[in-house]
């Protein structure tokens, strides 16, 4: 265990590092200049070289890169070229919506997809185990704005039960109306991840349930619930922990989408104000926590696999 | 079946649960501060600084708001003094002497003197001011502050829009600091809270020298997507929406009788900007057959519906030297093909359009592309991002034609320079517009920029598309909002709501 946990380790500050570095590239390839955003009408090119040289954009790509590595290290993400205002804490501020965000939606996703997914595939045989499968087929295909406009136009416009976007702006002073301000986004990625997972979950259970040891375990005597209970979940567990960690990551990413359509303050409107800008610093700052935060979690998912399923560990070994 | 009823009965009870919350937000009116008003907007200022970038959102929320020129510029587009109390003009119209209203205070409790003024002035004409407006004043010689109440500004030559110029100078306090992420100036609300990427507020201030504001203070909220910007005024989370810009939400309002949809003006014109240097275009009866083949009243229809204005020219009618010239090069295919057979162009020609990616240009060009086609000219399509547009079009001149939006007011001194990217060059026009500025009054510049407005509509300097609209929708309990929004400012302190 040891050992994978210190090769699972250097492949993640591995990987880490090559995303900045591509990341880094991707934004320097892309067509325009910043110092454009920053002039007035009518500047000339004296007033442009001399932004360059303010914002550093004038340096080698490579000095820029290593001053750029080298100021994340230590914890500083540098200030946005448009706002002159540090990166690091204006992210930090947007945490507070986008995490309780994420995890709430994950928690939700996978309370509704874990018992439907298995159900789909227990009762594959009945009506409703392939209708479950077609809408959670219907879910996947569904962009989550959608869902979104769908869910403020029910719950916020015609009924008026819960507020159609914004957070307060106190933020969790009131921890009600901030938990009023996120039900709506929460739901709706929680739907649009659970189509996903409910797919995932009734494909692993129908593999549990066509397995021979499962036979074996009925030929001896047990019920079929006893069967699942003693053996088959532990088994399904297995390839669903590998896709709840990558879902995880990707709710996080589908918040970050979904906040623009309820106007919530977090990570995703600074992203997309960002890229619009050219504001580098900022689109590097969100995008390396949120590559940081995905790769983080893919590594935990791996680990939790492991001590779920301690075969993984010996197949390895071998 | 059982446990299908027992999951969809989980989900729904989820979903009831998570609702529940909202339930009761019937009286929104509960809110200790009923006398604040909440504005939506879409421009959330980069910085709170307008000489550091702040854009088009700081001038939005802080303007006149929080920090006062010594004139401004109303929403009637009448320039008026503010922290000036009088104001006189040398003979030879080159030293303009300002008198400051006395007892105005800072929000931070400093009184207001002429070294605050002279210091504002310095920080827009700063080498590293990022203000639009810093070349405006290179024609001040000297700012002289002979004692704490009076300005002496000696200016290099005559400059008729000296006091126009003002009113977009706040004066701040010399002794602020940073002035990126906090205020202080004299107007009458002080600095709230900002939120970034969320909410700004400003509260009313006590100690204001002025009349004071009618509401308790204003919370500006902040949206990058339209949609969700008019969702927050049908749920009553704002009372107005400052600047519209999506036509097709506007049904839901104007059916609705809890709303006003406002159709104000603007000074945003939509221009198809032709490189006058350039052939085919450097030949008028080109422009002049372009401009004729086009129904402009046609395109601003599909894309506003009733809202906006057909200009004919580059002056908005908040300018003071407005005309109707809409009949000058006015629709007239049949017109437009003789036109074209007189500049050696029998079979018409084939141009690119440089077209900037985002709305309503995308559109717009789709449509002048239908349109030229009827009397035999091609147009080719090249859809570009803002910043390539500034690089390849605004600074090397690159290109054939292109869409554009220019937003400024009085903003027809561009054709008075013949370096400007589009290149018109007509003596006559560049001689009107300079001694427009010399003149010695308002009247005398108004008809001097009224002949140099006749000449480039009629030489069809540039096809000027139509005016966009400026629309404010608001709930029909609010009134005393400005519905002009020039220049992107948005008074808020006349607002209240019954």
């Amino acid at each position: 265990m040891a050992r994978y946990l210190l090769r699972r380790t250097a492949i993640l500050i591995g990987s880490l590092f090559l995303a900045a570095v591509v990341l880094f590239v991707l934004l320097r390839l892309l067509p325009g200049d910043p110092a454009n955003a920053l002039l007035p009408v009518g500047a000339t090119p004296e007033q442009i070289e001399a932004a360059r040289r303010e914002l550093g954009t004038d340096a080698s790509l490579l000095s820029q890169f290593l001053t750029w590595i080298g100021d994340v290290f230590t914890l500083d993400l540098g200030s946005s070229l448009i706002s002159h205002l540090p990166v690091g804490p204006e992210i930090a501020a947007r945490l507070p919506v986008t995490i309780p965000l994420t995890l709430a939606a994950f928690t939700l996703a996978v309370l509704i997809a874990v018992p439907v997914g298995a159900l789909a595939a227990i009762r594959a045989d009945r009506w409703y185990g392939p209708v479950i499968n077609a809408i959670a087929q219907l879910g996947i295909a569904v962009p989550a704005f959608w869902v979104g406009l769908l869910l403020i136009t029910t719950f916020a416009l015609q009924l008026g039960w819960l507020p159609a976007g914004g957070f307060p702006p106190d933020g969790w002073d009131d921890p009600a109306a901030a938990i009023q301000a996120l039900v709506l986004p929460v739901v709706t990625v929680a739907l649009v991840m659970s189509a996903s997972l409910i797919r995932y979950v009734r494909s692993s259970t129908l593999d549990v349930l066509g397995a021979d040891y499962l036979r074996t375990a009925r030929a001896l005597g047990a019920s079929q619930s006893q069967a699942m209970w003693r053996h088959g979940l532990r088994n399904a567990a297995v390839p669903v922990i590998a896709v709840l960690a990558m879902e995880l990551a990707t709710t996080f990413l589908g918040a970050v989408v979904v906040e623009s359509v309820f106007a919530l303050p977090g990570l995703g409107g600074m992203l997309v104000k960002g890229i619009s800008q050219h504001d580098y610093p900022v689109i590097q700052g969100i995008m390396l926590v949120s590559t940081a935060t995905v790769l983080v979690v893919g590594f935990l998912g791996d680990l939790a696999q492991r001590l779920v399923d301690p075969r993984l560990l010996h197949r390895e070994a071998s | 079946m059982k446990r299908l009823i027992a999951t969809l009965s989980a989900v729904a009870l989820a979903a009831s649960l998570a609702a529940c919350g909202g339930n009761d937000d019937d009286a929104p009116a509960a809110n200790p501060a009923a006398e604040t008003i909440q504005i939506g907007s879409v421009y959330e200022p980069q910085n709170l600084d307008n000489t550091a970038g702040g854009g088009q959102g700081v001038t939005e929320a802080l303007n006149g708001n929080v920090y006062e020129g010594l004139f401004q510029l109303t929403d009637a587009g009448k320039v008026e003094p503010l922290l000036a109390k009088d104001d006189k003009v040398s003979d030879d119209g080159l030293t303009y002497t300002i008198t400051l209203q006395p007892n105005v205070k800072f929000h931070s409790g400093k009184a207001l003197t002429s070294a605050d003024v002279k210091a504002s002035i310095e920080r827009v004409t700063a080498e590293n001011s990022k203000s639009a407006r810093k070349s405006y004043f290179e024609v001040i010689k000297e700012i002289a502050t002979p004692d704490d109440a009076t300005v002496v500004f000696t200016l290099k030559n005559r400059s008729i829009s000296f006091i126009y110029n003002l009113s977009y100078i706040w004066v701040v306090n010399t002794a602020a600091g940073d002035l990126t992420t906090t205020a202080d100036g004299t107007g009458p609300y002080k600095l709230g809270d900002w939120k970034r990427g969320s909410t700004l507020s400003l509260t009313k201030f006590d100690g204001y020298w002025g009349t004071a504001a009618k509401n308790a203070g204003v919370v500006f909220h902040y949206f990058t997507d339209a949609t969700a910007l008019n969702n927050a005024l049908l749920t009553n989370a704002v009372d107005v929406v400052t600047s519209e810009q999506s036509p097709d939400a506007l049904q839901q309002f104007t059916s609705n009788d809890a709303y006003k949809v406002n159709n104000g003006q603007s000074t945003t014109k939509l221009l198809l900007a032709f490189n006058d240097k350039v052939a085919p275009f450097n030949k008028v009866e080109v422009r002049q057959a372009v401009s004729q083949a086009i129904d402009d009243k046609k395109l601003l229809t599909s894309i506003w519906g009733e809202y906006g204005t057909l200009i004919g020219s580059m002056v908005p009618p908040s300018d003071p030297w407005y005309e109707d010239l809409t009949a000058v090069n006015a629709y007239d295919t049949a017109n437009a093909k003789a036109l074209l057979t007189k500049a050696g162009f029998p079979n018409g020609f084939t141009f690119t359009l440089d077209t900037p990616s985002y709305d309503p240009h995308p559109t717009a060009a789709t449509f002048i592309k239908s349109e030229l086609a009827k009397v035999g000219i091609t147009v080719n399509i090249n859809t570009i991002t803002a910043d390539e547009w500034y690089t390849k079009v605004y600074q090397k001149r690159d290109f054939a034609a292109t869409l554009q939006e220019h937003v400024n007011d009085r903003d027809v001194v561009w054709y008075g320079n013949p370096d400007f990217y589009w290149g018109y060059n007509n003596p006559q026009v560049t001689d009107l517009v300079d001694k427009a500025e010399q003149s010695k009054t308002t009247d005398e510049q108004t008809t001097l920029l009224k002949q140099a407005n006749a000449i480039i509509a009629e030489e069809a300097a540039s096809d000027w598309l139509y005016l966009y609209p400026q629309i404010v929708v608001a709930s029909s309990k609010l009134s005393g909002y400005p519905v002009n929004g020039l220049n992107a400012q948005f008074f808020a302190y006349g607002i209240t709501k019954s």
